[in-house]
């Protein structure tokens, strides 16, 4: 059977055939989805859904199941329980979905260029046995121009600093056409500076309709800068908009003891121990 | 004078038969190795290149010393080798190189019981495990032409997609590229890889021309095509070297092309630590 799908997905490759859109489905629907791993459910009992053009930080604890949630609506991983639907469907025909890795599990030594890099985007679009052409580096230089990296496009990717390397690969989503950009933990290790350009780029995302998934473990960011997210911590401890969500009982339920609230004059204040690499889930 | 040492050997037919296996295998080698190197599978190369060793002995032992079968057997026991390891390492809780390793010693020892029951023993094993390229005949020179072949025009055709798998196999999925299926077509063409070099370096010495011109490209260049390019020169360059080493000094033909590539690395690597030490003594001032 999975050799079956190896040679249908080898055909959808070579014809470039990936799923339709239905544009009067949310792009993203979430029902009730859990994912299993051998030592249990790492999330479980997640639902919500995304419109076009939105921007939904997903916040919680180290190990909370962040980086699985992204996977799972990525289809990097399937879930065991519920299901997925981006415009309908389940998301392993879409290539207008764009996962972009935490920076720590890169292989920054790997001998490619920035462009190279972006170009990989157009993989997907391209098909097999064919070459990027002049309207495809076209599109790679238009990507690098948004998050402003053209200064950098032959530069080794070993080169780069944190905020550039994150740039970098939100050009590789836009270089792929992507409608859902799904990025992980993209803030993490930034200096203000770099993320404010991100956040920039991020409002002309929304600009350009492309909706935005976040894993943070900032929760003043995260409720600064985003109208929707989700707290969570295996389980969905609330989906909307910030003040609702983050709630003492919410927040004291997804960080336990962790998590020391303060009352301030700016309203609640949460200390966690919630920093930041090596998420392993 | 110069002119002579290079020529005196070429009037020999199997000094030029040598010369023509050692430049092909070595580029053939040279651009696969390439993503064994950036991929970390060089463990994998060796154990696949051990692991052909019953399929040399079957076909030798059935042949009685035919290249033909020789070369088939050995062909059908790498492929099935490379995807056996594969299998294991995913459907066990035993660690890749774990059950790579168990693989790997079983077949190997299996490999040499099979010669050690032929009379002519110690030569044999000795030819399979390090290479024979001078005893290379026309009809080897054709499988390695077309072996060789087929894994270069694979590589260069399906560039981007290994490029992808390499760098970030989650951007394949993403982009729903049949990643299980070119997982597997890597592993079989360093399966035709092991096969196509066998007589030149022989199954002990595989490693090497796998891994160490493409190691010593990585340190000189950050970009993928000049990396191939430039393994596949140090490579052919050590074929060359390597057998009028052996013609001159009388030594093994594959250990001297191994040894070749060795210097060359180490050269690269001391100048380029080197010239590393001098730049950031240089800032530090």
């Amino acid at each position: 059977m999975a050799f079956l799908r190896e040679i249908q997905k080898t055909s959808q490759h070579f014809k470039k055939q990936h799923h339709q859109h239905l544009t009067d489905m949310p792009i993203l629907k979430a029902v009730d989805v859990g994912v299993a791993f051998e030592n249990g459910f790492a999330i479980e009992a997640i639902s919500f859904s995304l419109c076009e053009g939105e921007r939904l930080a997903v916040v919680g604890p180290n190990g909370a199941g962040k980086s699985t949630l992204l996977k799972v609506i990525a289809g990097i991983l399937t879930p065991t329980r519920g299901e997925i639907n981006i415009y309908g469907q389940e998301p392993g025909g879409h290539i207008c979905i764009a996962y972009i890795p935490q920076r720590s599990q890169v292989d920054w030594d790997f001998p490619v260029t920035v462009a190279d890099v972006v170009m990989m985007g157009r993989v997907g679009r391209l098909g097999l046995f064919r070459h990027p052409k002049e309207s495809d580096w076209q599109i790679v230089n238009q990507a690098l121009e948004v998050v402003k990296m053209q200064a950098f496009a032959g530069r080794q990717i070993d080169q780069l600093s944190g905020g550039q390397q994150q740039r970098m690969f939100i050009a590789r989503a836009l270089a792929q056409e992507a409608e859902l950009m799904l990025m992980d933990e993209p803030l993490t290790g930034l200096d203000v500076n770099s993320q404010e350009d991100i956040f920039s780029i991020m409002d002309e995302l929304k600009k350009q309709n492309v909706t935005v998934l976040v894993s943070l473990h900032d929760l003043k960011l995260a409720a600064q800068e985003f109208d929707r997210v989700l707290l969570l911590n295996r389980k969905m401890m609330g989906v909307g908009k910030p003040k609702e969500v983050f709630s003492k009982d919410n927040l004291l339920e997804a960080y336990g003891g962790h998590l020391h609230l303060l009352s301030t004059e700016d309203g609640l204040l949460a200390l966690g121990d919630t920093c930041c690499d090596g998420e392993h889930e | 004078m110069m002119i002579n040492f290079i020529t005196e050997p070429l009037q020999y037919a199997f000094m030029v038969r040598g010369l023509a296996a050692s430049i092909m295998v070595g580029i053939v080698c040279a651009v696969v190795g390439t993503y064994v190197v950036l991929r970390g599978m060089a463990f994998f190369g060796d154990a696949l290149a051990h692991a052909i060793l019953p399929g040399v002995a079957v076909g030798y032992l059935v042949g009685g010393g035919a290249r033909e079968p020789l070369f088939w057997w050995a062909l059908i026991t790498a492929v099935f080798s490379s995807l056996g390891i594969g299998a294991i390492s995913r459907s066990t809780k035993i660690k890749e190189d774990t059950a790579i390793g168990v693989i790997f010693a079983g077949m190997f020892a299996l490999g040499v019981a099979l010669i050690s029951t032929v009379r002519s023993y110690t030569v044999d094993l000795a030819h399979f495990l390090f290479g024979d390229v001078l005893g290379v005949r026309a009809f080897d020179l054709w499988l390695i032409v077309i072996f060789g072949g087929v894994v270069l025009i694979s590589i260069i055709a399906f560039y981007k997609e290994f490029l992808v798998l390499s760098f970030d196999p989650i951007l394949a999925t993403t982009l729903r590229l049949p990643v299980r299926l070119f997982e597997l077509l890597l592993l079989i063409l360093i399966a035709l890889t092991i096969v196509v070099s066998l007589q030149t370096v022989g199954v002990a010495l595989m490693v090497a021309m796998l891994v160490t011109p493409a190691a010593a490209a990585y340190l000189l260049t950050r970009r993928m095509p000049v990396m191939m390019a430039l393994a596949a020169l140090i490579a052919s360059f050590s074929g060359v070297v390597g057998l009028y080493l052996s013609y001159y000094l009388s030594i093994a033909s594959g250990a001297a092309i191994v040894l070749t590539c060795t210097a060359i690395f180490a050269v690269v690597w001391l100048v380029k630590t080197l010239s590393k030490f001098i730049v950031s003594g240089k800032n530090s001032n």
